[in-house]
C-alpha cells in the first residue's frame, strides 16, 4: 500500500487551535527520498505540519503514514524521525561530539561503535576535529551543521528542517543550500525542508507545497510552480507577475481568446487541452518575458499592448521597467537584462512603448 | 555634570545607609569577643569564652541542630515542589494556570501571624497532630514553595522549550529528558532555590514558635535566652558563627549564579 512514491501518507489531517485552522484537512503523499518543500508565508501551517509530522502536535483529525505505519499512537521518540530545529536547539551543557552522540545512546550501539559514528558524521559536516569543542564556540554556520549531524547520525527514514537555514547570512546560507541538497542526495533520506524563502525552495527542492492559510494551493516541481501555477495566490507568491483580468469568449484549438475591455483580445496557448468555460479569467505573464520595443511585434500570434513608459527599477543584472496602460490602474512590469554597463532604453519617462509577448508566454487563471 | 567623589550629598547619604544596614550587625561578633557579659562600650579586653560557652551549651547545640535538619528538609521538599510546579506552569498547556499559580504565591502575602494560628488549629483541633520539628516543617514548607517556584519558573522560562523537543525527538522519554537536558541546564536554578528555602526556613520565628513542641528551633530558643543577661554573650558568639556561615553560603550561591547565568547568555547569542 505504500510504495517508493507515497513514502510518507498524509490523510485528511487537521489541526486547529482554537478557532485557528492551523492545518486544514491535508491529504498529499511524499516519495521516499525525496527533497520536499513545504513553502507559504509565515502563518500558513507548515510548521505545524512539520511538527504533526515529528510527533509534537497531535492531529485534531485524519492521519499520517510513514513507511506504511500510521503515526498518530506514536510518541516523538519512537517515530522514525529526526528534526534539525529552526534555534537547532544545540545542548549548552554539552559539547560538540555529545551534542551528536546524544540520539545514539538511545538507540543501544556499544561505545567504539558510538565513536565510530560521530567521527564520521563530524567528517561529513566538514568538522573532524571539532568534537571536543563547546558548543558556545561555534559560529552559527557551524551549529547549524552540528544540528543536522545529530539528526542526521540516528539514520531517520525522514530528516524534517524547520527554517535550518533562516538565521545565516546570505552568503553562507547559499553556500548551505548548495551543501544541504548534495548531503541530501548522497545519504538518501526522504527531507521535509521548511521555509518561507521561495529562492531556497526553488532551488533545492524536488517538489514543493505550497501552502497557504492551512491549505495546499499547489504541489508540484519548481520549473512547473514558476511556469504554470495553478491559481492566483501560488502565481503572485512565487517570483512577480503581472495579472490582467479578462473573460474567455472562446478557445480556438489550443489558444484561449481572452477579452480585456478596453485593451482588446488577448491570446493565452492553454496547457491541458481547454476545459475551461467561457467567464472571467486573469491572464498572468512574468515581466521577463514581455519584450519591450517602439513599435508592435508584426508576428500575428504575439499579444501587443501600447503603453506609456513610467519609471525604471535599477536591479543590477536587470532592469525592471514600468508601464502605465490604458483601462488599467497597476502598471505592468517588463523585465529587461542588462548586457551592457551602459543601458540601451534610458529612462525616458512618459515614451510611447509596445509590449508585446507570443502566445504561449502567458497562463489563463480562472479568476 | 562633573561627578566628584565622597563630597556630594548622596554619597553621604549612601554611607550613612550602609551603616546603619550593617553596622548592628558588625556588632555582633565584635562584642561575641569581648570579655564582659554587657554588651555596652567600652570594651573590655579580649577573650574566646564566649565561644567555649556556646560550644559547651547542651540546648543552644540542639536547637541548632534541629534548625538546621528542619531548613535541609525544608530546602530539598520545597524546591522537589517548585520544580514540579514550575514545570507544570511552563511547559504544558494547564487549564486554569493563573487561579493556581495564585494560590501556590498566596503564602506570600498572608501574614505569618495568620497562617501560624491557621495551622495551629488545623494540627491540634482538627488533625490533632502532636507539636514537633516535623510540624514546624510543614508549615515551612508552606512558606517556602512560593520563592522556589518563583526561582525555578524564571529558570525554566529562561532556556529555549526546543532543547527538551530535541532531546524527545533523538529518543528519550520524558524522564530520560528531564534528566539529561532539564534538571543540568535547571541546576543554578535549583541551587539558588535550596539556598533560598534553607536560609528562609532557619531564621524563620513566628510559625516555629507555634508550631514547635518541647523542642525548639534556633531563633525560637534564642529568643527565650534573652531574658538571663549571661546567656547573651553565647547567644553573639553563636550569631557570628552564623554570619559567617551565610556570608560564605551568599558567596556560593553568588557563583554558581553567575556561572548559570553566563552559560544562559551564552545561549541567547549564539556566535557567528
Amino acid at each position: 500500500m505504500s510504495g517508493p512514491e507515497s513514502f510518507i501518507q498524509i490523510r485528511g489531517v487537521s489541526r486547529h487551535f482554537g478557532n485557528l485552522r492551523a492545518v486544514d484537512d491535508l491529504s498529499f503523499d511524499i516519495g521516499a527520498g525525496e527533497f520536499f518543500s513545504l513553502l507559504g508565508p509565515s502563518g500558513c501551517g507548515k510548521t505545524t505540519l512539520l511538527r504533526l509530522l515529528a510527533g509534537f502536535e497531535m492531529p485534531d483529525a485524519g492521519e499520517i503514514f510513514i513507511d506504511g505505519q500510521p503515526q498518530s499512537q506514536l510518541p516523538p521518540n519512537r517515530r522514525p524521525t529526526n528534526m534539525v530545529f529552526q534555534s537547532y536547539a544545540i545542548f549548552p551543557h554539552l559539547d560538540v561530539k555529545q551534542n551528536i552522540a546524544y540520539g545514539l545512546r538511545n538507540q543501544g550501539l556499544s561505545k567504539p561503535q558510538i565513536a565510530a559514528a560521530v567521527k564520521e558524521a563530524l567528517a561529513l559536516i566538514k568538522l573532524p576535529g571539532h568534537g571536543d569543542r563547546r558548543t558556545n564556540q561555534l559560529s552559527g554556520g557551524q551549529r547549524q551543521r552540528v544540528a543536522l549531524a545529530r539528526a542526521l547520525v540516528c539514520r531517520p527514514k525522514v530528516l524534517l528542517l524547520d527554517e535550518p537555514l533562516g538565521a545565516l547570512d546570505k552568503q553562507l546560507r547559499e553556500e548551505m543550500q548548495l551543501e544541504l541538497r548534495q548531503l541530501q542526495r548522497s545519504v538518501g533520506i526522504t527531507f521535509v525542508f521548511v521555509t518561507h524563502d521561495q529562492e531556497e525552495a526553488l532551488t533545492m527542492s524536488d517538489r514543493i507545497a505550497v501552502m497557504s492559510r492551512g491549505k495546499v494551493l499547489q504541489i508540484d516541481s519548481a520549473e512547473r510552480l514558476y511556469e504554470a501555477p495553478n491559481c492566483r495566490e501560488v502565481a503572485g507568491f512565487i517570483g512577480s507577475m503581472n495579472f490582467i483580468d479578462g473573460m474567455l469568449r472562446e478557445i480556438a484549438g489550443d489558444v484561449g481568446v481572452v477579452d480585456v475591455g478596453p485593451l482588446g483580445l488577448l491570446r493565452v496557448k492553454l496547457d491541458g487541452a481547454a476545459g475551461l468555460p467561457p467567464g472571467p479569467v486573469t491572464v498572468a505573464v512574468r515581466p521577463e518575458k514581455l519584450t519591450l520595443s517602439d513599435q508592435p511585434s508584426t508576428d500575428p500570434v504575439d499579444n501587443n499592448l501600447c503603453g506609456r513608459l513610467t519609471t525604471r527599477a535599477y536591479l543590477g543584472d536587470r532592469n525592471h521597467y514600468y508601464v502605465e496602460v490604458d483601462g488599467r490602474e497597476k502598471p505592468l512590469a517588463v523585465a529587461a537584462q542588462n548586457p551592457r554597463r551602459h543601458e540601451g532604453l534610458g529612462n525616458p519617462a512618459g515614451a510611447t512603448v509596445w509590449i508585446s509577448w507570443p502566445a504561449d508566454a502567458a497562463v489563463l487563471l480562472t479568476a | 555634570m562633573a561627578r566628584r567623589r565622597g563630597s556630594d550629598g548622596l554619597s553621604i547619604y549612601a554611607t550613612l545607609y550602609l551603616i546603619f544596614l550593617y553596622g548592628p550587625v558588625l556588632l555582633l561578633p565584635l562584642f561575641s569577643f569581648n570579655d564582659s557579659y554587657y554588651v555596652a562600650f567600652p570594651l573590655r579586653s579580649f577573650t574566646f569564652a564566649w565561644y567555649r560557652e556556646m560550644a559547651g551549651n547542651g540546648p543552644l547545640i540542639e536547637a541548632l541542630r534541629a534548625s538546621l535538619q528542619v531548613a535541609a528538609g525544608v530546602a530539598v521538599v520545597s524546591t522537589v515542589l517548585g520544580v514540579l510546579a514550575a514545570k507544570a506552569l511552563t511547559r504544558y498547556d494547564l487549564p486554569g494556570r493563573a487561579p493556581i499559580t495564585g494560590f501556590i504565591m498566596l503564602p506570600l502575602v498572608i501574614p505569618a501571624l495568620v497562617l501560624a494560628l491557621a495551622l495551629l488549629v488545623v494540627l491540634r483541633r482538627i488533625l490533632d497532630v502532636e507539636l514537633s520539628l516535623f510540624t514546624v516543617a510543614a508549615g515551612h514548607v508552606m512558606l517556602c514553595v512560593p520563592y522556589a517556584t518563583l526561582v525555578m519558573i524564571s529558570r525554566l522560562e529562561g532556556f529555549d522549550r526546543s532543547l527538551e523537543e530535541a532531546a524527545t525527538d533523538l529518543g528519550d522519554n520524558a524522564w530520560q529528558t528531564f534528566w539529561r537536558i532539564t534538571f543540568p541546564l535547571a541546576w543554578p536554578g535549583i541551587v539558588s532555590s535550596l539556598l533560598l528555602c534553607f536560609s528562609a526556613s532557619f531564621d524563620e520565628y513566628v510559625l516555629a514558635a507555634f508550631l514547635s513542641g518541647n523542642q525548639a528551633t534556633l531563633p525560637v530558643f534564642i529568643f527565650s535566652q534573652l531574658r538571663f543577661p549571661q546567656r547573651l554573650p553565647g547567644v553573639l558568639a553563636l550569631g557570628s558563627c552564623i554570619l559567617l556561615g551565610s556570608l560564605m553560603l551568599v558567596a556560593f550561591a553568588e557563583w554558581i549564579r553567575r556561572r548559570g547565568t553566563g552559560a544562559a547568555t551564552l545561549d541567547l547569542a549564539p556566535a557567528t
